[in-house]
């Protein structure tokens, strides 16, 4: 919504839980309980915070107010890291803590603020989010000194990163750009050229859509270790393991797609006398993209589990799913959740180019035309 | 002066007009199909001969096969028993050889082209050059009075302007034989009135043969040269009112007040009495 003349909401009570947190100790040396004034660096971020929100009229507009605001915010969760590197232990905190509980309720303002402003600060919002969850993330393990195999913190997880990054590049290549890529064109290609073939000759259609819930309800972990079996242990197994993953989907999506297109379209295409090919071209294909990408988005996330279960049955040394069924062997969680990030951002981005290229080939469709 | 003097010579005599060109011919034309339990006669014994630069309205309640008939003069539904010629060929060379222009219903304009490239589709289907497309669809645009709607998509036009389009499309390949099935149903009065006066004057100027299918009286008058007054179970022809007579072929929207209008809206609605379409 644009309310571009509307002065900003008022903020919500909640943050101020924050102004209580000097009641409790901010942290424990060999001990004892230390209070807010005994520590000057605490003291002073703890300050700024606050100033903030007493100054965040000041700036005069919405935009000038969330970067205000963000300011206090980001001193609060500095706290809990200058604390630790001091050699304080946060664990029985309850004053650390409720202030930066009372700064997260104060970003949710930040954003709220953010989704108001025009143009393109609006996407710092979604971005600010993610930033403040690994924030958090990072704070909570460290602060309470969550062993790190059952979870550590992201600045860990970005050393393995850092340490393991060419063992990670070549996981990449060998996962993503040999066996997923070659998996899903194979998979998507095929389901789309048979959906055509199924359109044309309707007994084929009637005996393929009954397979095809058979075979989306083959669990993975079953089809993998024989397809690693029958293709080897290189690419072309995890391949196999992706083209059945990926081939129904694709197919009834194409299938349900062709069959889209209106009565009163298809007439006049034959009041022009156009043939098969020429309304599948000009008619048919066009109303059947938004259900093509329908078939494509869903196949992208599950061409990349396809192929990381399959490396669980074996492959070369090297790859994702390999990578995280030896290294939790090993023990070695932070290089696991290294891959699990890579894996995680290879998915998000093949689903967000798709849904870019969606966007902007299927614009003329209700749900993203704009007057 | 001219009428003092006998008429001057002229290369065309005025009493010989030559004999008017049959272009859609229908002879005991019936159509049945099967229902769940029984036999529909949609259409039954229906004969109907079109000339070249009529303008025909078939009128009727619903269900009283005016748009089944136009649609077997289209190939769009086959005939159970009869003859139909269109151009002198049967329905399916016509089809074609694109001898006709059809306007549906609804406009069926494709959203993913743009005003000018749905008009373009039946040029782009025939092979036409480019230069070529895109000057037959600006002048068929202008035509319908939409020139400088070109880029914009039909989703941002109104309606009226989108069932235009679709007319515009028609004409665009220039065909003989315009065909329309009610194609100012879904819109309000006005903008109805006012197309219909653009039709009239479109097919004064173009000369097309049309066959028009519509529910209501007034437009059929105002439009036809000739009423084809239909009804239902079975699909038959009651009543052809010749129009040509007692109007003049330009009309304005005036001419709904004259005493000739009225009298021949009064035997369209006397025909579709008597066809027992006001029974149910």
């Amino acid at each position: 919504m644009n309310r571009p003349n509307m002065a900003p909401p008022t903020m919500a009570p909640w943050p101020l839980v924050m102004l209580a947190a000097p009641l409790l100790p901010f942290a424990t040396l060999d001990g004892t309980a230390l209070y807010l004034p005994q520590i000057p660096a605490a003291l002073a971020l703890f300050a700024l915070s606050v100033a903030t929100i007493l100054a965040r009229r000041l700036p005069g507009s919405a935009l000038g107010e969330a970067l205000l605001l963000l300011a206090g915010v980001a001193a609060a969760y500095a706290t809990p890291l200058v604390l630790l590197t001091q050699g304080h232990a946060l664990a029985q905190a309850g004053g650390l803590w409720l202030s930066v509980a009372g700064t997260t309720l104060l970003l949710w303002r930040v954003l709220a603020l953010l989704a108001d402003v025009a143009g393109p600060v609006r996407l710092a919002g979604p971005a600010l989010f993610g930033l403040a969850l690994v924030m958090l993330w990072e704070i909570l393990t460290r602060g309470f000194q969550v062993p790190t195999i059952l979870l550590p913190p992201p600045s860990l997880v970005l050393t393995a990163f850092a340490a393991n990054a060419a063992d990670l590049w070549d996981d990449f290549r060998q996962t993503v750009l040999i066996s997923v890529l070659r998996g899903y064109l194979i998979g998507c290609g095929a389901g789309f050229l048979v959906a055509i073939l199924a359109d044309r000759v309707p007994f084929l259609a009637r005996g393929l859509l009954p397979l095809g819930n058979l075979a989306s309800a083959v669990p993975v972990v079953g089809i993998a270790p024989i397809m690693v079996m029958w293709f080897g242990f290189d690419w072309q197994s995890k391949a196999a393991v992706i083209v059945v993953m990926t081939f129904f989907p694709m197919l009834i999506n194409t299938l349900a797609g062709l069959q889209s297109a209106e009565r009163i379209q298809l007439d006049l295409m034959r009041s022009y006398g156009a043939g098969y090919w020429r309304t599948l071209a000009m008619l048919r294909l066009p109303c059947a993209l938004p259900f093509l990408f329908n078939g494509l988005k869903i196949n992208s996330t599950l061409a990349l589990i396809g192929a990381i279960v399959a490396e669980f049955f074996g492959t070369p040394v090297v790859g994702m799913g390999f990578r995280i069924s030896t290294q939790v062997a090993r023990m070695n969680l932070d290089v696991v959740w290294a891959t699990i990030a890579v894996a995680a951002l290879t998915g998000s981005l093949l689903y967000g180019a798709l849904a870019l290229a969606e966007r902007h080939v299927t614009a003329w469709h209700p749900s993203f035309r704009k007057r | 002066m001219p009428a003092a003097q006998p008429a001057p010579l002229t290369l065309v005599p005025p009493a010989a007009e030559p004999a008017p060109r049959t272009i859609v011919d229908i002879r005991n034309l019936t159509l049945t199909y099967q229902a769940a339990d029984h036999p529909v006669y949609a259409l039954s014994d229906v004969s109907l001969s079109i000339s070249k630069g009529d303008f025909i309205s078939l009128i009727g309640p619903s269900g009283c096969g005016k748009t089944t008939l136009m649609r077997v003069v289209a190939d769009l539904e086959q005939p159970t028993s009869g003859e139909v010629t269109v151009n002198g060929m049967t329905p399916e060379q016509a089809r074609l050889k694109r001898a006709y222009g059809y306007v549906f219903q609804a406009p069926a304009l494709y959203p993913w082209r743009t005003v000018e490239r749905n008009v373009m589709l039946p040029l782009e289907i025939m092979g036409l050059p480019k230069a070529e497309r895109q000057q037959r669809a600006r002048e068929q645009l202008e035509l319908v009075g939409l020139a400088g709607f070109e880029r914009k998509f039909p989703w941002q036009l109104s309606g009226g302007m989108q069932q235009r389009v679709s007319i515009a499309r028609a004409l665009a390949f220039a065909p003989d034989l315009l065909l329309m099935d009610e194609p100012f149903g879904a819109l309000d009065e006005i903008t109805r009135d006012h197309l219909n006066l653009q039709l009239t004057r479109l097919w004064l100027s173009t000369r097309k043969t049309c066959i028009f299918v519509t529910h209501s009286i007034a437009e059929a008058v105002f439009l036809s040269t000739r009423i084809v007054v239909m009804s239902p179970r079975p699909g038959r022809i009651l009543d052809v009112i010749d129009c040509d007579r007692d109007l003049p072929r330009e009309r304005t929207l005036d001419i709904r007040e004259s005493p000739e209008f009225q009298r021949i809206a009064h035997r369209v609605r006397d025909g579709l009495m008597e066809g027992h379409s006001y029974d149910d």
